[in-house]
């Protein structure tokens, strides 16, 4: 007898494959620009932006679709959007 | 351990796991992740057909870590109320049940549903989740798409105007009902927990703005959603047992403190063709919804 299928599904990381691979732009968090205001992570609708111990934001690129609201919102503007084609 | 003060009021745990199907930018998935962050693990998501059955996973594979029903179109309304029925009886009463539906699922197919678990009072949160169109079939008309808008369906722009949802729900008197936007995550946020702490048909409608059907960019989406609110367009305000209350930014609007309409609709692909005389008309619909809710608010000055 072969696995049996159930119809059941585990919730996981992923569900549409690795999103990464739909970016064609990539966003670049400059560390020193950075207020640590915690916007990016809030309007992410990923999401993929994580905040480290000292609260500075970081991007999972595994995940990040590259819609660049991140970009767009950032107060200081501490987040670059850079093509991925070059 | 620093944390943003916005950070730490919104919650630090996601139900919503990454790498889901929803566009880039997609509002939706942003007012989702913002809805199961403040309904917490003890809750139980009922969707009708619509983006979100999408943004769910597809076979193995799934994007919520809460329980989560899919239903049929009209139906929504009509599962979460004998959810909320059977686990009452069980004595779960702690469970929130949730319907997040789209515009189709509420304002169209869904209305009867909806009409009848209002009616009935049945202990559940309905959130509609409105980008104004029918976006997860290719952008056709629905009864939440504004007048002018250009969708699949109404190529020189739709002759009728936006259903006004909110006044058919309070219609049913229920204990609450608001409007909110992904635009204002902690004023959304801030609702849904009033919301669970009251019982019986609550109501909270999201404005979700979406990339693909509104032709924007996809980093505009919180721009677009922000102006919306600063132009008037779209108004920030709950009723409480009928009572209405307009919130911030909205609050200090009654005063045609506003940027212009244009400011919002010139953003969108979808209003590009819009004429001078239509444009007039827009504007006279948005101070026309403003001076009815100046009236409710005289009138409620006054008892």
């Amino acid at each position: 007898m072969g696995e049996v299928m159930y119809p059941v599904t585990e919730p996981g990381e992923g569900a549409a494959g690795k999103t990464g691979n739909w970016r064609w732009q990539k966003p670049i968090i400059i560390i020193d620009k950075c207020v640590k205001c915690g916007l990016c992570w809030v309007y992410c609708p990923e999401p993929a932006i994580y905040l480290d111990k000292m609260g500075y934001p970081h991007v999972n690129y595994e995940w990040c679709k590259g819609c660049g609201i991140c970009a767009h919102e950032c107060p200081s503007k501490a987040i670059e959007m850079v093509s991925e084609y070059e | 351990m620093y944390r943003p003060k916005i950070v730490e009021n919104l919650g630090e745990d996601e139900w919503i796991y990454a790498g889901h199907p929803a566009c880039h930018g997609c509002g939706a998935a942003l007012g989702l992740r913002h809805l199961l962050k403040t309904i917490g693990k003890k809750s139980i998501l009922v969707v009708p057909a619509g983006c979100t059955s999408i943004i769910a996973g597809t076979m193995n594979a799934a994007t919520f870590n809460i329980p989560f029903i899919h239903t049929a179109f009209g139906a929504a309304a009509a599962v979460a109320s004998g959810v909320a029925e059977a686990l009452s009886k069980k004595g779960m009463d702690d469970i929130n049940v949730v319907v997040w539906a789209g515009d189709g699922g509420t304002y169209d197919i869904g209305l009867a549903s909806l009409s009848g678990a209002a009616e009935r009072g049945h202990n559940i949160l309905f959130v509609l989740d409105d980008n104004e169109a029918y976006m997860n079939t290719g952008i056709q008309r629905s009864g939440g798409t504004p007048r002018g808008a250009w969708t699949t369906t109404t190529i020189t722009g739709k002759k009728e105007e936006k259903k006004d949802i909110m006044k058919i729900v309070l219609s049913h008197h229920v204990p609450y009902a608001a409007t909110a936007s992904v635009a204002y995550p902690l004023d959304f946020n801030r609702k849904v927990k009033k919301a669970l702490g009251i019982k019986g048909f609550k109501f909270i409608h999201l404005m979700a703005p979406c990339p693909p059907g509104w032709r924007f960019e996809t980093h505009m989406t919180i721009e677009i959603a922000r102006r919306a609110v600063l132009s008037g367009a779209w108004i920030l305000m709950e009723y409480e047992n009928g009572r209405l209350r307009l919130n911030p930014p909205s609050s200090n609007m009654l005063d045609k403190r506003r940027i212009s309409l244009e400011e919002y609709l010139m953003m969108q692909g979808r209003f590009k063709h819009v004429k001078r005389e239509l444009l007039e008309e827009l504007k006279r619909d948005v101070e026309l919804r403003w001076s009815e809710i100046k009236e409710i608010l005289e009138k409620q000055g006054k008892q």
